[in-house]
């Protein structure tokens, strides 16, 4: 696989570093010429990410959650999100529409919005060590105008 | 975020302002909880034209938002919804639940 261009962010599961997250996925995007709809999408899966990763693996204390973006062959951009925390110990039903462990501020919809708005999604996780959720979108090329 | 409150007779106008996300949402919610028990309203109007960005924490404010008003024999009207937030409330299948215009 053609490894065209790539980031790496590791911050704390401290809930003002979800803006910042999905606003340097948005920056990172930009060198592939998204449309503002495009953009809204990635920010929008990047912020469900990486709140899950916030709020699901340390309930009780502040983890170590990280972010790659990687721009692939045929205009994909890569997002990986992934913490060392509790796991998830049932996926499927985690993938759940509805479905949430969370407070009353989180709707159960995060993974479905995730789905609805990349191209492919991957979730894998282990009780106790932690979990991985790897997203592609491709970005259609454009016509630049000048 | 930020809340721009208005009322007109018994109808409350809540409009919101900036990013909605996680990180903010809990105190939202709340701030909307004091107002909804301040003033009573018959009915809710929340404008979301000043959003730049919302993520499903903004479904769980509006189900929150639309469960205090049904308890007081009212009800909850979403207006000016930007396209971001429309299609975060679209994929939830929100409309079906709330009156959104």
């Amino acid at each position: 696989m053609d490894l065209t261009n790539y980031i790496h962010l590791e911050f704390p599961s401290r809930s003002a570093n979800e803006g910042f997250a999905r606003a340097a996925a948005a920056a990172f995007a930009a060198q592939l010429d998204p449309t503002l709809d495009e953009l809204g999408d990635i920010k929008t899966a990047v912020s469900e990410a990486v709140t899950n990763a916030i709020v699901h693996a340390y309930p009780d204390q502040l983890g170590k959650v990280s972010m790659k973006l990687r721009i692939l062959e045929g205009n994909v951009l890569e997002i990986a999100v992934r913490d060392w925390g509790r796991g998830i110990p049932d996926i499927d039903q985690a993938r759940q529409p509805l479905f949430t462990t969370g407070g009353e501020e989180r709707s159960g919809m995060g993974f479905t919005i995730m789905e609805s708005f990349m191209d492919a999604l991957r979730v894998t996780s282990k009780p106790g060590q932690g979990t991985k959720v790897v997203m592609r979108r491709r970005i259609a090329p454009r016509l630049r105008q000048r | 975020m930020e809340i721009r409150t208005g009322i007109e007779g018994r109808t409350l106008t809540i409009a919101l302002q900036g990013e909605l996300d996680h990180h903010g949402a809990r105190e939202l919610m709340e701030g909307m909880d004091r107002l909804i028990e301040q003033e009573l309203p018959v009915k809710t109007m929340l404008d979301l034209a000043g959003l730049t960005f919302m993520d499903s924490s903004g479904i769980a404010v509006i189900l929150r938002a639309k469960r205090r008003m049904e308890a007081l024999g009212g009800n909850l009207v979403v207006v000016n919804i930007p396209k971001q937030a429309a299609r975060v409330l679209d994929t939830a299948g929100l409309g079906r639940y709330v009156k959104l215009i």
